[in-house]
């Protein structure tokens, strides 16, 4: 009985986390594809949560599909209309290699990992209940693993302070002039 | 027990090509950043399963690591992404490409 629950509640989460990933692909709308997304990672945190990573499928859904989504979010809505994309573009064998390399990147993967590890995968071994609750991990990254988590906080800070920078604007830059430099053709008309 | 590890780690490589095949494809800058955030789920899930494979928190340790990264490249490309609007200069990657600006 258990385990048909568990097969069950498997397949709707990886279904759904493959369908999502690829309607953000697939969409014109940046919307729709970030709001797929939010769909894609809340698929995953239950995945997360079927292999005994409670605190990642948290962090998963905390920091993931809330903070930054909302991130993105706003800045779809900031941009507005302007970034309905085209499909693809570009010429078709562009089109094509795209497929095959990405074809080509999947076959890698699968083999590589089949050829490593496939006859020992089968058997996962006994955990116990403590298995990536939030003390564990917490215990891990302030004894083994503090280097990476004050690290973490070097980078953190230092993409908050290139946001500040890449956001803000000097007094006067605004209207910018086009310039021609940054485009390759011509420049687009100005609104 | 529910499925084998092998099959979490088919959606893994699954997710992973899905997202390469985005970023490949499009040409809007915020639907490459959404496809890359697909990619680097795909390795989280790798990493968890294997750390559930072995029995040991480290892999977890490593995809929280990731999701950090992640967000710190979000705010940088979404910042770069408003600083290009800001410049009125249309929003396509096959066309950005020049670092002069």
């Amino acid at each position: 009985m258990g385990n048909v629950v568990v097969w069950a509640v498997w397949i709707v989460a990886a279904f759904a986390c493959l369908g999502s990933a690829t309607a953000v692909v697939s969409f014109a709308n940046p919307y729709y594809s970030a709001l797929s997304l939010i769909g894609n990672l809340g698929s995953l945190a239950v995945l997360y949560l079927l292999l005994s990573a409670e605190f990642v499928a948290a962090a998963q859904v905390l920091v993931y599909a809330g903070a930054v989504m909302v991130m993105f979010l706003f800045v779809i809505a900031y941009l507005g209309r302007h970034i309905d994309a085209p499909w693809a573009g570009g010429p078709s064998w562009q089109a094509l290699g795209a497929v095959a390399a990405a074809g080509a990147l999947m076959v890698e993967i699968v083999v590589v990992i089949g050829l490593k590890a496939s006859g020992r995968l089968a058997d996962a071994p006994d955990i116990t209940d403590a298995f990536g609750s939030p003390r564990a991990i917490g215990e891990l990254f302030l004894t083994d693993h503090l280097l990476a988590f004050e690290i973490t906080s070097i980078v953190l800070l230092a993409a908050a302070v290139g946001g500040v920078v890449l956001g803000s604007h000097a007094r006067g830059d605004e209207p910018a002039p086009p310039s021609n430099t940054l485009l390759q053709e011509e420049v687009p008309p100005l609104r | 027990m529910g499925p084998d590890l092998t099959w979490y780690l088919a959606v893994a490589a699954f997710l992973f090509a899905i997202g390469a095949l985005g970023v490949m494809l499009r040409r809007s800058p915020l639907i490459v950043l959404l496809s890359l955030e697909i990619m680097l789920n795909g390795a989280n899930l790798a990493l968890i399963t294997f750390s559930r494979h072995h029995a040991q928190l480290d892999g977890q340790i490593f995809a929280l690591a990731v999701m950090a990264v992640a967000a710190s490249e979000v705010v940088v490309g979404l910042g770069l992404i408003v600083a290009v609007h800001r410049r009125k200069l249309e929003l396509d990657v096959d066309k950005l490409s020049m670092l002069r600006g």
